[in-house]
């Protein structure tokens, strides 16, 4: 399923949360909106969820107009970003919640819900836990509770905040391979959330760098690392440092201590510099 | 472990004897003065007047008030602390204050507002007598009044534990597909069931006891308007002592029930709003 958002504006008080926000997201594909916190980029993930009503605007699914209904008319798996299981229910039924609600007609049998259960407990490595508290796992465990609970209802789309924010450096990093492994089985459409470049670059397909409500750049990991098209995305993708300098008769820019070459001479121009690579493009 | 400091000097060890002088004297002594004049002439006085037909009677109408205000403030408690923690709306903090009212005006005002609004010389008074309702001096204007005063108990429960729930757990309930009522019933109530009894308790308790606004609607016509604490006045303004404190003794250990539920009730409620890593 193709997702759309179109001009999408948010204000939460004097605050613009999202301002004049287009993105698409292609059948199968996982996209990562990146940013700093406060950019907008889980405002976003909730306007596609239906969480949010945005102010103007429109979000389509798969071409329809979803706008106006609600989060759960919409088929979207939400997993957030404190993981929002439900405190009093077994992992089993946190796990089933989903199949429970849904009304007779299409609700599954009591013996299909537990199948349906037990083979996504088993998706998410957590078959033996089934009878446990929310309180009595781990924070990775809990994660993979919340993902299993929102792909029980077969979602059209995957939305995730943050799913790994809560999570130590370590099982962060596994969890963020395991979930590609997922992805690139089940291929469900997903949009991830993070402020963590190294894992949006390692886990999407397109990163939308999303800050101060706006969409700065949108494209392959690679991209951006090559042709970050704001200042904003150069500092923020990389670390990067950035140099003005002017570009000499000689076609060399002259950064105080360093000569590299470049276009037109006499330019003003900024360069960034990385561990890796050195970019240059013009101020601003 | 880290051990306690001993109190040095005189200054907590006096700290420590007036607030026991005071326990003891305010809340101790009353209440074993009542069960002791309760029991005064014996075990056979003590039933006879608690098994007397307008004490009977009084504790009946009692239990229906109570029977009738709890249920009320389940529904309308959750209403309003639902109203007040997950919707934004403008007046939200107006209502918040308008909750407590009851709690800041005396009780014998609140049953005079009632009379103003409700009685033969009140606002509704012609109205009501066209259709032949009685509400003054008749149960219903005990049970308004009774349902006035009590009226922040659940609220005020519920609120600090529907807020520290916040709404995730309820946003994704909703993302999975439940309905509102679905909502409700699967995922906030079993949260702030524990939160929802106590202040039912708190009403309960408070509806079976309270005086002021009662009184001032009742009109005490015995073995129809009188609940138990109008009664224990009638007993006691018309010299029967032993009687009186008998009753008084229902009153006194409900509350001591109350106060075990609430000592029990209050672990599970504060567990209830400690944020848990999942919540």
């Amino acid at each position: 399923m193709t997702i759309e958002a179109l001009h999408v504006h948010k204000r939460f008080g004097a605050h613009r949360a999202l301002d004049d926000v287009s993105v698409r997201i292609e059948h199968g594909e996982l996209v990562a909106l990146l940013g700093p916190s406060g950019g907008g980029k889980t405002t976003l993930l909730r306007v596609i969820a239906g969480l949010e009503t945005p102010d103007a605007g429109d979000v389509r699914f798969s071409g329809a107009d979803v706008t106006g209904a609600g989060p759960h008319e919409r088929g979207v798996g939400f997993v957030f970003q404190h993981y929002a299981l439900f405190r009093e229910m077994s992992v089993f039924e946190n796990v089933a919640f989903g199949l429970r609600v849904r009304p007779k007609v299409t609700r599954p049998s009591e013996e299909r819900i537990r199948a349906r259960v037990q083979e996504l407990l088993a998706l998410v490595q957590l078959e033996g836990l089934a009878g446990r508290l929310p309180d009595e796992l781990s924070g990775g465990q809990r994660q993979r509770v919340a993902l299993a609970r929102a792909l029980a209802v077969e979602p059209k789309v995957l939305l995730l905040d943050e799913p790994f924010g809560a999570l130590d450096a370590k099982v962060r990093k596994d969890l963020r391979a395991w979930l590609r492994r997922l992805h690139d089985e089940l291929h469900v459409t997903s949009v991830l959330v993070t402020h963590d470049q190294e894992e949006a670059f390692e886990i999407a397909d397109r990163v939308v760098v999303i800050h101060e409500g706006r969409v700065h750049q949108d494209g392959p990991p690679e991209t951006l690392l090559r042709r970050p098209a704001s200042e904003f995305v150069a500092r923020f993708v990389e670390d990067a440092q950035v140099v003005s300098g002017t570009v000499q008769d000689d076609g060399l820019i002259q950064l105080a201590p360093l000569r590299l070459p470049g276009a037109s001479p006499g330019a003003q121009i900024d360069v960034s510099l990385r561990s890796a690579r050195v970019i240059r493009r013009p101020p601003g | 472990m880290r051990r306690r400091e001993r109190p040095k000097g005189p200054v907590p060890w006096l700290v420590t004897a007036f607030a026991v002088l005071v326990v003891i004297v305010l809340l101790v002594l009353p209440l074993a003065l009542v069960l002791q004049q309760a029991l005064a002439e014996g075990a056979r006085a003590f039933l006879d007047a608690v098994r007397d037909g307008a004490t009977l009677d009084a504790l009946g109408l009692t239990l229906l008030v109570v029977g009738i205000v709890v249920p009320f403030h389940v529904v309308f408690g959750i209403a309003a602390a639902w109203l007040l923690t997950k919707q934004d709306f403008p007046g939200k903090r107006l209502l918040g204050l308008l909750v407590d009212l009851p709690f800041t005006v005396s009780p014998v005002v609140s049953g005079l507002l009632f009379v103003l609004l409700f009685g033969a010389r009140g606002w509704l008074g012609p109205l009501l007598r066209e259709h032949d309702v009685r509400i003054i001096f008749a149960v219903p204007g005990i049970v308004l009044a009774t349902l006035f005063v009590t009226l922040p108990f659940v609220v005020r429960e519920l609120v600090p534990t529907m807020e520290a729930m916040g709404r995730s757990e309820e946003e994704a309930a909703a993302s999975l597909g439940a309905s509102g009522l679905q909502i409700l019933r699967r995922v906030t109530l079993p949260r702030v069931r524990w939160a929802l009894f106590y202040g039912c308790v708190l009403t309960a308790a408070r509806a079976a006891g309270e005086f002021g606004a009662v009184s001032v609607v009742s009109g005490h016509v015995r073995g129809a308007t009188t609940t138990l604490p109008l009664h224990v006045e009638i007993l006691w303004g018309e010299y029967h002592a032993q009687a009186a404190f008998a009753v008084a003794s229902l009153l006194a250990l409900s509350g001591l029930l109350t106060l075990v539920l609430k000592a029990w009730l209050e672990h599970r409620v504060a567990r209830a709003r400690t944020p848990g890593a999942s919540a």
